[in-house]
């Protein structure tokens, strides 16, 4: 599925600092039953934001007016550990948000992002905590992003970080393309190495 | 040049590598089941795409499946919808397909490995993270997202850096009642849930060259727990033996060629690995878990650590402790349980319930523990009326259920009430994992034998010492 083009974001964000942020909370299993991509904005964190009868929790910060609509989430260590559901990546696009900031994440959550169009920005602890600072200071703090810089920016103090991203997946996000358009295009090549395989 | 088992699978699946990007990597078995696969074929229609190889494609219905009556229609409308998806697309695309009632079908990594799918020196992927169960084989095989199933589907490759090499040395001799489920829930308590985050293990030692092929299916399928990719142990005379013979493995002048490729199958004296650690057989315990991640295990006898004994975290901690109502200090042993459930691809293997059956037999089920035993496949269920296992299973109280995910993720039917505390041989205790607010206690199939019985948590060693005096 197509997503639209990442260049230069700045928004106020989510603060979720809480360690090992597993994709069953992301989107419980439960909420994986579709046959197609709908609702898993609805779905997120479907137990931590809703009481089981369906109220609002207000205290958790996905439900704060003073965040909404965000476009970023800083989360604590280890972000997206756990299951490989790409729909945990669906439900932080669908929910609105391009950018998930954090000192650590899960590898196939990571990975499922770059493919979806959600910019995964790994930043030293350090950074973190300023981020989570800043924002507890002033809700509206805003986080500017630089894809093209790979630059990570406290708009208010300029504060700033690199963050780390291949040229490829760079260029994919720029231009919001995927994975396959460059597979097919060597489908040759490929044809040609599988016909070597002993199995 | 000295080289690692996991250099030697990869590098030879290397169809490219993008300047300054990630390898373009042919996979040689891709499987997929009916949660992760919809919307990739729907992607692949979408673009006009064909599915390139559909022979090295294999579908298997499990995550959604009903664990009784399976003869009759599914009752749930969204999994018999997600169920139908899978068969209309298989069929379509040519794709083998086993759904319900198949002889063959089962859950994903316990069937492939059965049909002889699974094989030393491939490249094994599919829609889910335990896909890293088929590294037992000395393959490399990990979990991918929906996107890069359509990859495959369109051209058996994904693009994908290569992870940095980790070897896990376990060497000496395991004590009574500790089982591979123990030994993989004690290595990522000492690496913690992220330790191996960015990483492919080796296991290597005589812990795991003595483990059976199941047991070593069990503790590669739990590296993902600790945040690895996944997890492998280079092949040898008890894998040819494993694999030899069945269904799809090759036959005749192709086994014999599979077999000189695989014989060269491990780590070269002197290959460097990222990063190395050693742990001592002596000092695995039968293991439980107490919070909120699998990286929060001790042995059944230990008390629950304090915030201040962990590095960092504190409130993470807290809040884990809080959701599972357990207090730092507290003793595992004792505590009452509602739930048992024995199954999922972790532990829902034949030698899972022979070891369940050699605690229950001649005892009963505790009277007010609600158990499910869930074996993996079909295969495992022929197997265990073979072995006249289901009447002890019987006789002590226990109900056979049919084969499928079940409680493990509870998508189904099969889940643990809000509150309820389970002991289970599955491999996540993530909140709510076995139904929304459900409490679960990851263990061997053993501690879930011996809790079973005696309606608590229990150290499985007093019954196995007792029956061993009997």
């Amino acid at each position: 599925m197509a997503y639209d083009k990442f260049e230069v974001l700045t928004s106020t964000a989510y603060p979720l600092p809480i360690e090992n942020v597993d994709t069953d909370q992301i989107i419980p299993a439960r909420f994986l039953k579709a046959t197609e991509r709908v609702d898993f904005d609805i779905n997120f964190f479907r137990d931590w934001r809703f009481n089981a009868d369906g109220t609002p929790k207000a205290d958790f910060p996905l439900n704060k007016d003073i965040y909404a609509g965000s476009k970023i989430l800083v989360g604590g260590r280890n972000f997206g550990s756990g299951s490989s559901r790409e729909h945990a990546a669906w439900s932080v696009y669908d929910f609105g948000l391009r950018c998930v900031i954090s000192s650590a994440f899960a590898d196939i959550f990571k990975n499922n992002c770059l493919n979806v169009g959600v910019l995964p920005v790994q930043v030293s602890a350090e950074f973190a905590d300023k981020l989570f600072a800043a924002i507890e200071a002033d809700p509206k703090t805003e986080i500017k992003v630089d894809l093209p810089n790979e630059t990570v920016t406290l708009v208010a103090t300029g504060e700033s970080e690199s963050f780390d991203i291949n040229l490829y997946k760079k260029d994919n996000m720029l231009n919001g393309f995927d994975d396959i358009d460059y597979l097919k295009n060597i489908e040759g090549e490929i044809t040609e190495f599988a016909g070597k395989r002993p199995f | 040049m000295a080289t690692t088992l996991f250099d030697k699978v990869w590098d030879s699946h290397v169809v490219r590598h993008v300047q300054d990007g990630p390898d373009v990597f042919f996979i040689d078995r891709h499987f997929i089941h009916e949660v992760t696969s919809p919307v990739a074929f729907l992607g692949l229609e979408s673009r006009g795409n064909s599915v390139l190889y559909p022979e090295r494609t294999f579908a298997t219905a499990d995550h959604n499946t009903p664990t009784i009556n399976q003869h009759l229609p599914v009752e749930d409308a969204l999994s018999a919808n997600q169920l139908n998806a899978l068969e209309r697309n298989a069929k379509k695309h040519g794709i083998s397909h086993w759904g319900l009632g198949d002889i063959n079908n089962g859950i994903v990594h316990v069937v492939g490995p059965e049909n002889g799918i699974t094989l030393p020196g491939a490249t094994i992927v599919c829609g889910d993270s335990h896909t890293s169960t088929h590294g037992a084989f000395g393959a490399i095989a990990f979990g991918i997202g929906t996107s890069e199933v359509e990859m495959v589907l369109s051209t058996q490759c994904i693009m994908q850096s290569k992870p940095k090499a980790m070897r896990i040395n376990v060497n000496g001799k395991l004590g009574l009642g500790v089982t591979p489920k123990d030994v993989a829930l004690y290595i990522i308590s000492k690496q913690t849930t992220s330790g191996a985050t960015g990483y492919f293990v080796e296991y290597a030692g005589d812990v795991f060259e003595n483990m059976t092929m199941e047991g070593r299916m069990t503790v590669c399928n739990l590296s993902i727990e600790m945040g690895a990719r996944g997890g492998m142990i280079a092949p040898d005379q008890k894998t040819f033996d494993y694999i030899a013979g069945r269904a799809q493995t090759p036959k005749g002048a192709d086994w014999d060629k599979a077999m000189e490729y695989w014989k060269t199958l491990s780590t070269d004296e002197g290959a460097e690995f990222d990063a190395e650690f050693n742990y001592d057989a002596a000092d695995i315990e039968p293991m439980i878990t107490y919070g909120t991640n699998p990286g929060m295990g001790m042995g059944v006898t230990k008390d629950i650590p304090t915030a201040e004994s962990l590095k960092g975290g504190v409130e993470t901690y807290r809040k884990s402790l809080g959701y599972m109502d357990f207090h730092e200090g507290d003793t595992m042993i004792g505590k009452k349980i509602d739930f048992v459930f024995l199954g999922s691809c972790t532990n829902g293997r034949i030698e899972d319930f022979r070891a369940f059956c050699s605690v229950v037999k001649g005892r009963k089920k505790a009277d007010h523990v609600t158990a499910w035993l869930v074996p993996g496949s079909h295969k495992v269920v022929d197997q265990i009326r073979e072995e006249g296992l289901d009447t002890i299973i019987s006789e002590a109280g226990f109900v056979l259920r049919e084969p499928g995910c079940s409680a493990c993720l509870a998508m189904n039917d099969d889940k643990i009430p809000a509150g309820k505390l389970s002991v289970s041989t599955s491999n996540r205790n993530f909140e709510g994992r076995q139904g929304p607010g459900s409490r679960t206690l990851l263990a061997s199939p053993l501690v879930a034998a011996a809790s079973a019985v005696e309606g608590v948590v229990t150290d499985p060693r007093t019954i196995l010492t007792a029956n061993a005096n009997a």
